[in-house]
């Protein structure tokens, strides 16, 4: 069970309070594996970068320290997930391209391949020229325009 | 129209909304709009502050109004790409907004119009240098007037017509060369033109029963010789000249193109696979080269033939030739049906032949590493893995690609079908005579394996075209480190740097931020501070190999963004935390510097380097040779190596990084000595961990997480208990905190 209390002040950060009595305000929730596996291995950070707690699951937490730190991670991760492409300005670099995304719709510019990285057999990280990371979770979910358009680039 | 739309009092689309809010009286002075919402959504909010309110509108449409009171405060601070804008009260966070690192500059320049408001001050700016230029940017333009962006039309041309600008010194010898081709050509085109009147003023007289005219036979005969020889020695001139030429453009070609990325920044280089670019200047430049001094003569003697051919053709006989010329347009259309997918194919198979090349690159100089872990299975299935990639997408070519050339074939194998069936039956109509139709025959059978070869250039011409992308792909991209336009010139440089509220990010991490100092002529400064903590990020942006995201760095009060990058740098010493020597011999790697330095130079820095003596006991002294990446030798001796180049080019700044390592306690004092002697009169920033080795320091500079902390010397730091006063206790105790708490976790 844990051994430490969180919650929110004034200023909208984190406080912790550790199985000591300790508080360490303006704490972070870092996800170690936001991309391979993002549901288990959180540290809370201290501000000043040190690691004060473990919680290897999120779901094992009680509701509302998981619901507090799931906002929290959610106003820090930023990598939007791209469903589809619309169009791109041109097939050679750097081509702007607009994409639909969990996150709605976003137009980006891709300075060059490189910037393209796979992530195993179908999974895409996209960084755009102000390295921003946008994900493609299955290159093959997507519709043909699309993969024909992303076909041009890999 | 204003070049800068944030001076505009407010955006196009929001005029109208921003009004309604407005009472009277109040006037807007600027606004801001962001990207993002607060769940982090892509959605446009729009800030106005006006002299009396900040107002803020949500995607929704929702205004929120904040009268301008004292209290009030917004900062802003960005983490993994996305900033936050808050807004502050004395007690509370009122509210907050999200926006992508790109409206960072735009929300910098907001929270200071804010702040000036609300304080009742001026904004005073500052002029700064443009970065691709040099020149001085006028205060409040974001965009230098010398050089606002063009659209540069030239990027989307056809890549292989922009070798052009590489074939212009060679004008002169390509037009030779065109025109030896074309009478090259034209000579190759008599002998069958001599088989028409063979045919109907010798043989076939003869066949209809006169004798043979042996003497018209002599003349048409030795006019086929003539011909021949005539085109083997034109034919043999035009490809030697025309292969020279375009044997020295694919030579300037690769040339131009390595000396660019040379002067690329190092966060080009930090973004990059050895192996790709190696792969792009080593064999997609030879494709070019090969291409250009085999395929494409070959291609322009095609056309030329195929043109006079089919001009012959006509004036023989107009009904015949166009018949003749009926596969063309086919032709044409398989061309243009196949040839983008060619190149999609071909882009393709390059790009995994930088992948094979990147697989070696990284492997080879990580041998050490893959033995240790005995993963030699795991780097050589890597390897199977990008080939059998290799394999598929030029399987996928090759599908293409084997139906195309056969297509051809086959249409030119019809087209002469139907000239052979046109003919006899305009024979029979005595429309034309034998001979004629023989001379079809013999200009067509050339003239079909002519378009035959032609096409199969579509092939090589995209493979060319793929290679010559990704060559310009390098030759288009603008130093992040431009080298300045007018650049100014220091007479004499007296090493004063000023570092003016730098602030660093590596791609969207921030690693300093808002770091000022002065470093006086000759003083020495001891940078400390944890690992991590920015100290060789510092040094990076000293030495311009970045240039800061914010703020300036002067060197006696001139932005270095306005001096030459070669000219600064000659004035830097700078020894690295990897030392890295080049394949050769020792003397060669410390003169890597000043290459006409004398042996006496370079034997006076290796003495004070203390090098000297390791070096006397190598079986070849000096000239010993020293593997890639310097591997016959010892850290600490690179290490010296290192310090005697960077001593021998007797700069006004030197700049050590961490220079004496990994080099034992013994040999360090010794260093020590040199360096103390070395350092007098030079402006010295020299990084430590042992904090011991820089007591010689005037001032100590202590940096943590990217900021400076504290500054003074030894005994004040000592005095006031804090960073530098942890950081030398722990090493009192000789354990660095980090190792300390490891230990201590892992029993
Ligand atoms: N090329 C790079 N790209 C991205 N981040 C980098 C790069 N180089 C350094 N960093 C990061 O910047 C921070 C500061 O690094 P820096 O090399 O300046 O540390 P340092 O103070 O020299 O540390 P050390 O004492 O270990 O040499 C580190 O967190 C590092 O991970
Ligand atoms: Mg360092």
């Amino acid at each position: 069970m844990a051994d430490f209390t969180l919650a929110r002040d004034s200023y909208g950060k984190l406080t912790l309070t550790d199985a000591t009595g300790v508080e360490h305000r303006g704490i972070s929730p870092v996800r170690a594996f936001p991309i391979a596996d993002p549901e288990h291995g959180i540290a809370l950070m201290s501000a000043e970068g040190h690691e004060l707690v473990w919680i290897e699951r999120l779901g094992d937490l009680p509701d509302e320290m998981r619901i507090l730190l799931e906002d929290e991670i959610a106003g820090r991760e930023f990598m939007p997930s791209i469903t589809a492409l619309r169009d791109v300005s041109s097939f050679s670099t750097p081509t702007v391209w607009q994409v639909e995304t969990d996150r709605g719709p976003a137009s980006f510019t891709l300075k060059s391949e490189d910037s393209i990285r796979r992530l195993g057999q179908d999974a895409l990280l996209i960084a755009d020229s102000h390295s921003i990371h946008y994900l493609i979770r299955d290159t093959r979910a997507l519709d043909r325009h699309s993969r024909k358009l992303l076909d041009r680039f890999l | 129209m204003d070049k800068n739309p944030s001076t505009l009092p407010l955006p196009e689309h929001g005029r109208a909304a921003v009004q309604s809010q407005l009472v009277a009286g109040e006037s807007v002075l600027s606004w801001l709009e962001l990207d993002l919402d607060t769940r982090l959504h892509f959605a446009r909010t729009l800030l106005v502050l006006t002299d009396q309110r900040l107002l803020s509108k949500e995607a929704s449409g929702a205004w929120h109004v904040w009268p301008l009171t004292g209290e009030l405060s917004l900062q802003n601070f960005d983490h993994a790409g996305v900033g936050t804008l808050e807004l502050l009260d004395s007690r509370t966070r009122l509210t907050h907004w999200r926006y992508t690192l790109e409206f960072d500059p735009a929300v910098r320049d907001f929270i200071t119009g804010f702040t000036h408001q609300l304080a009742g001050t001026r904004p005073v700016a500052e002029p700064t240098v443009c970065p691709t230029c040099g020149e001085t940017i006028p205060a409040g333009i974001k965009v230098c007037p010398d050089c606002a962006p063009e659209e540069d039309n030239e990027r989307n041309g056809w890549a292989l017509l922009r070798l052009a600008r590489f074939a212009r010194p060679y004008r002169g010898r390509l037009l030779l060369g065109f025109l030896l081709t074309l009478t090259a050509t034209a000579a190759t085109l008599v002998p069958p033109y001599l088989t028409m009147p063979l045919m109907d003023e010798v043989l076939i007289p003869y066949q209809n029963g006169h004798p043979i005219d042996f003497h018209k036979a002599w003349l048409y005969l030795s006019g086929l010789l003539a011909a021949g020889l005539v085109a083997w020695i034109l034919g043999w001139a035009r490809t030697y000249l025309l292969a020279l030429v375009s044997e020295n453009i694919g030579a300037d070609l690769r040339t131009t193109t390595y000396n660019h990325l040379l002067r690329l920044s190092l966060e080009y280089f930090g973004g990059k696979r050895t192996g790709d670019l190696v792969a792009r200047i080593g064999s997609e430049t030879d494709r070019i080269n090969v291409f250009l001094s085999l395929h494409l003569l070959d291609f322009a003697t095609d056309v030329l033939m195929i043109v006079m051919t089919a001009a012959i053709l006509f004036s023989i006989n107009p009904w015949l030739a166009l018949v003749t010329l009926l596969p063309l347009p086919f032709i044409a259309w398989l061309i243009h049906k196949v040839r983008d997918k060619l190149r999609h194919g071909f882009e393709k198979t390059d790009r995994i032949w930088a992948e094979i090349t990147n697989v070696l690159t990284d492997t080879i100089p990580g041998v050490r590493v893959v033995k240790a872990f005995a993963q030699e299975e795991r780097e050589v299935a890597r390897f199977r893995d990008a080939n059998q990639r290799n394999l598929a997408v030029n399987n996928r070519v090759n599908r293409i690609w084997s139906l195309f050339s056969p297509s051809v074939t086959l249409l030119t194998e019809i087209g002469l079908l139907i000239v052979w069936a046109f003919g006899i039956w305009q024979v029979s109509r005595n429309e034309i005579t034998v001979g004629v139709l023989a001379a079809f025959l013999a200009y067509i059978s050339r003239f079909y394996t002519r378009l035959d070869s032609m096409s199969r250039i579509v092939s090589v011409t995209q493979k060319a075209a793929a290679g010559a992308k990704r060559i310009f792909d390098i030759l288009d991209h603008v130093s992040s480190v431009p080298d300045a336009a007018h650049p100014v010139h220091l007479e004499q440089v007296r090493g004063q740097i000023e570092l003016r509220r730098v602030g660093f990010r590596y791609g969207n991490r921030a690693v300093t931020k808002d770091v000022s100092l002065t470093i006086q002529p000759g003083e020495m400064i001891g940078l400390v501070g944890h690992s991590g903590s920015g100290k060789s990020t510092l040094v990076n942006l000293m030495c311009r190999f970045y240039d800061v995201s914010a703020g300036a760095i002067l060197l006696d009060g001139v932005d270095i963004r306005a001096l030459s990058v070669d000219e600064y740098r000659s004035n830097i010493g700078l020894v690295l935390q990897e030392p890295f020597l080049f394949f050769g011999t020792i003397a060669d790697n410390i003169a890597y510097g000043k290459p006409n330095a004398s042996r006496a130079e370079i034997i006076a820095a290796a003495r004070a380097a203390h090098a000297h003596e390791f070096i006397l006991r190598l079986p070849h002294g000096y000239d010993s040779l020293v593997g890639e990446r310097g591997q016959s030798l010892s850290g600490g001796e690179r290490q010296r190596i290192s310090i005697a180049r960077a001593l021998l080019i007797n700069p006004r700044i030197l700049i050590l990084d961490e220079a004496t390592s990994s080099v034992d306690t013994t040999t360090e004092r010794e260093i020590q000595g040199a360096l103390d002697n070395l350092i007098q009169g030079r402006t010295t920033i020299a990084i430590a961990h042992r904090l011991s080795t820089l007591r010689k320091a005037d001032r100590l500079v202590v940096m943590d997480r990217g900021e400076i902390v504290e500054v003074g010397d030894h005994d004040s730091l000592m005095a006031q208990e804090g960073h530098y006063y942890r950081l030398y206790q722990a090493q009192l105790r000789n354990v660095d905190t980090e190792d300390f708490l490891d230990r201590r976790t892992h029993g």
